[in-house]
């Protein structure tokens, strides 16, 4: 078998955000629904990485890096925040967490 | 030479009275309302010296008003022969009037109101006579209206008086919608308001394109006329405007506002020549109402409502004089009524002072020994209006019906036979209220010398009036007639003489005569009496259906069901609806906003893949 | 040809630990399976000739954030997902959506992009750690020192609210 086509990647890549979409609409746990967006960010840093391997230019890999440090600050940030509304809450469904409702 | 002084006198009486009148003494009030107006009077007499012998016409211009397109209006005055008389009769007759209003409302508690709307009043008129564009004249048209219902209502205690006010008001405006119409065909028609343009325009104008358009402006123009100068079909508010004090009917119901239309049209005779059609209308409904107000007045027990029909019956004369194309004759007599009928008003207002406050004819009689000086003036101004001759109505009378001879015969006769019947009613009510037995309950005396010398000096001009040889005067712009009609003269004077001996037989020989010829009469009798129930036809044929169909479809259909319910409560349920709706997109679920998120940012994608820019 | 038996390997790695994440039921089998994404992710990064990125990746994620996940699951002792009726709107209209995407980015992917070129294993050495550094002190200088203030607002932002409150 040949060299493996570039679009396979972002096909992959697709697939992995689409699972990341999938997991944050459908779970109900606010961990998982984290997870799934720490899973769409990689999806988007293939993607990235695999147009800098097409342009051979290294300015998708900066992206990426950074993409990968805000996700890093994003996630202690946030599960600091689950911690403090399971404190207050008591609970880790998102569904019970509507009380910004009109 | 500041020809806006002339109404600027008068104005600035209104303002002081108006403001301080409350707060200081009678006199100084009389001083500042009778003065501007002498101040006023003296500064015509002052300018028509310098000016004469005033072969063209002064104007001056202070302001451009309006400034619109093609139309340009500015506040312009102008002073020609026409203007001069007018000038002349307004201050002078309106001195006249002012002084003997300090001996009339001199027990008055509104005495300052009084003044300061008398004042308004010659203001509003003066720049009515002064204007030099059609738009100025009805601005002061407009407000001689306003000061007339101010005054009417001057007792505004009284339900009746302020009705009485309503009417003059509200009639006036019908007319002035027809004049507001006038107006923007003039605009349409000739560019300009001016009315020297105007004339200049006319002149150049293709007569095909003139004779229609002219014909419906000068009917449209005559139509305010009909509602300021109470003729057909809108007299009905002038009897009920004898609700107001008497010198407010001399100056404004008799001399001087109701004489506005028909100085109207004097003005713009350059106008109504081009309209052949238009003026023969004039000149017929003048002649109809003279009549019809001259044999209602026949059967009035109220001495002031007997001088009210004898003004719009004069005042059909005068439009008779100027629809038959005799404008100087119709402006000659315009000016001796002024005398004449200032002096019927402001006599009858003496009469009524004397009798503190009695009006019924019935109710008086014998006066002549208690109220001497009112008896020779009053008798004088009945002399004058009978057409007497050698008396001021006489000349200006018999040249109305002399033109109307010429143009059509039957209209002379008619204008002849209610000379009589003028002649008549007049000295009908002379003799009931100066001869006879007293049949009143108050104790007669006579008036003051401030209110005597106003009636001696109008009685004066009433005998010399007709020497001042108007028309002549006027002869530039009005050409005169070729020829005096003397048989004419002599038919028209004997009628007037047979109404007078008529009246002296009926009421002071044979005073049970009248009894009888009124129960012979009969129904005729009634019909006269109630005015030929024309406030009744109003009432049922226009006023009612207005209210119902106010009542019904413009409060109920329109204000209540489609503006408050449709618009402006729907516009409410609207946004509340709406709002509603929408709320529910607020779930609080994240959930759920996420899946919106990804709808949108779908949306956002299909829309760059159509909009081609992933090419 | 080895790289693309490695790439097929990895893909569907990933594409299952993906689907594991989202269909498992208990939180910590979803964080296993994203550590499994995030190494084949990394196994893919190296086969695009991103190597300090795949370093980066499996230090980062692989070892920090996922950690963090993990500790975080053992804290709170996340149990089992409940059912829940409450979010209709999402649980319908979710996967239809969904679909659609998926069939937006596949004629994305494969009708608009112009021909993409082959990965070559080996063909491309730019990205070492030394190209990344001149590029990221060069032109990416300011962007590099916000980030840095980002991390410390974000330890700053996670002290302060898992602090335990004062008695």
């Amino acid at each position: 078998m040949g060299h493996v086509p570039l679009s396979w990647y972002l096909i992959l890549s697709a697939i992995l955000f689409a699972l990341g979409v999938a997991g944050f609409v459908y779970r109900k746990s606010v961990i998982t629904v984290f997870m799934s967006i720490e899973l769409m960010l990689n999806a988007v840093n293939l993607t990235f990485i695999a147009f800098s391997y097409e342009l051979h230019r290294i300015d998708g890999h900066i992206f990426s890096f950074f993409v990968m440090v805000v996700a890093a600050a994003e996630a202690a940030v946030g599960l600091a925040i689950i911690l403090t509304i399971f404190k207050n809450r008591g609970t880790l469904q998102i569904d019970e967490v509507d009380s910004l409702k009109l | 030479m500041n020809l806006w002084l002339i109404p600027f006198f008068p104005l600035i009486g209104f303002a002081l009275n108006g403001i301080l009148g409350r707060r200081v003494s009678k006199q100084l009030i009389s001083v500042i309302g009778v003065g501007t107006v002498a101040a006023s009077f003296l500064y015509v007499v002052a300018i028509l010296l310098k000016l004469s012998p005033l072969n063209t016409a002064y104007s001056e211009h202070y302001f451009t008003w309006i400034q619109s397109g093609f139309l340009q209006v500015g506040f312009d005055l102008v002073i020609d022969r026409l203007t001069s008389v007018m000038l002349l009769v307004v201050t002078g007759v309106g001195l006249l009037i002012h002084i003997y209003s300090i001996g009339y409302m001199a027990e008055d508690s509104g005495y300052y109101r009084f003044f300061s709307f008398l004042n308004l009043f010659m203001f509003f008129m003066l720049i009515l006579v002064l204007a030099s564009n059609l738009l100025l004249l009805f601005v002061g048209w407009e407000g001689v209206g306003l000061s007339s219902y101010l005054l009417v209502s001057f007792y505004f205690h009284e339900d009746w008086v302020t009705n009485a006010g309503n009417k003059a008001f509200i009639v006036n405006r019908i007319g002035d919608f027809g004049f507001t119409l006038g107006i923007l065909l003039t605009v349409v028609t000739f560019h300009t308001l001016d009315f020297g343009k105007m004339a200049t325009a006319v002149g150049t104008m293709p007569a095909e394109v003139g004779f229609g358009t002219l014909t419906v402006l000068t009917l449209l123009l005559f139509a305010g006329a009909t509602g300021k100068s109470a003729q057909i079909p809108l007299f009905v508010w002038l009897p009920d405007a004898m609700a107001g004090p008497t010198p407010v009917s001399a100056l404004i119901h008799a001399a001087t506002m109701v004489t506005a239309g028909v100085y109207m049209i004097a003005r713009l005779s350059f106008l109504y020549d081009h309209a052949p059609v238009a003026m023969s209308f004039v000149a017929v409904v003048g002649l109809i109402t003279a009549v019809m107000a001259a044999t209602i007045g026949m059967a009035q027990n109220d001495i002031k409502r007997v001088f009210a029909y004898s003004t719009i019956s004069q005042l059909g004369y005068m439009f008779l004089g100027l629809g038959v194309g005799a404008y100087s004759a119709g402006i000659f007599h315009l000016m001796t009524h002024a005398f004449f009928k200032a002096l019927l008003f402001l006599g009858a207002g003496s009469v009524i002072h004397g009798l503190s406050g009695e009006q019924d004819l019935r109710h008086m009689g014998g006066l002549r020994k208690a109220m001497p000086i009112t008896f020779w003036t009053l008798g004088a101004a009945c002399l004058a209006i009978s057409g007497f001759p050698g008396f001021s109505g006489f000349f200006s009378k018999d040249a109305i019906l002399s033109a109307a001879y010429t143009h059509a015969p039957w209209m002379f006769w008619i204008g002849a036979i209610t000379a009589g019947i003028t002649a008549f009613y007049v000295f009908r009510a002379y003799f009931l209220a100066f001869f006879g037995e007293y049949r009143g309950h108050h104790h007669a005396h006579e008036s003051p010398p401030v209110m005597t010398l106003p009636l001696i000096v109008l009685a004066v001009l009433s005998i010399g009036g007709g020497y001042i040889n108007v028309p002549t005067w006027l002869s530039p712009a009005f050409p005169l007639s070729e020829h005096e009609n003397v048989t004419a003269m002599v038919i028209s004077a004997s009628f007037g003489i047979l109404g007078i001996i008529i009246a002296a037989i009926m009421y002071v020989f044979r005073p049970g005569l009248a009894e009888s010829f009124k129960n012979a009469m009969g129904p005729l009798y009634t019909l006269v009496l109630n005015k030929y129930y024309v406030d009744e036809f109003y009432q049922a044929a226009i006023v009612k259906p207005l209210e119902g169909i106010s009542r019904t479809f413009l409060w109920r259909g329109v204000d209540e069901g489609l503006i408050d319910t449709g618009l402006v409560n729907g516009l409410g349920r609207v946004v509340r609806d709406w709002g509603s709706m929408f709320r529910r997109y607020q779930s609080g679920s994240i959930r759920n906003y996420a899946t919106l998120i990804l709808a949108g940012s779908l949306l956002v994608i299909f829309v760059f893949i159509l909009a081609g820019s992933t090419r | 040809m080895i790289d693309s038996w490695i790439f097929i390997i990895c893909a569907i790695v990933a594409v299952v630990c993906g689907f594991n994440l989202v269909l498992q039921k208990h939180p910590i089998a979803s964080a296993l399976s994203l550590i499994g994404v995030m190494g084949s992710l990394a196994v893919l990064y190296l086969l695009l000739g991103a190597e300090f990125l795949a370093m980066a990746q499996m230090i980062v994620y692989g070892g920090a954030v996922m950690v963090l996940f993990v500790f975080v699951i053992m804290l709170l002792n996340a149990g089992t997902e409940k059912a829940s009726t409450k979010s209709w709107f999402a649980q319908i209209l979710g996967l239809p959506l969904l679909l659609c995407f998926v069939g937006l980015l596949a004629y994305l992917v494969w009708g608009v992009l112009p021909p993409l070129r082959d990965v070559d294993f080996g063909s491309w050495v730019g990205g070492t750690a030394q190209h990344i550094g001149e590029l990221l002190f060069t032109t990416y200088l300011l962007p590099f020192e916000v980030i840095s203030v980002l991390i410390l607002i974000a330890i700053l932002g996670a002290v302060v609210l898992a602090r335990r409150e004062i008695e």
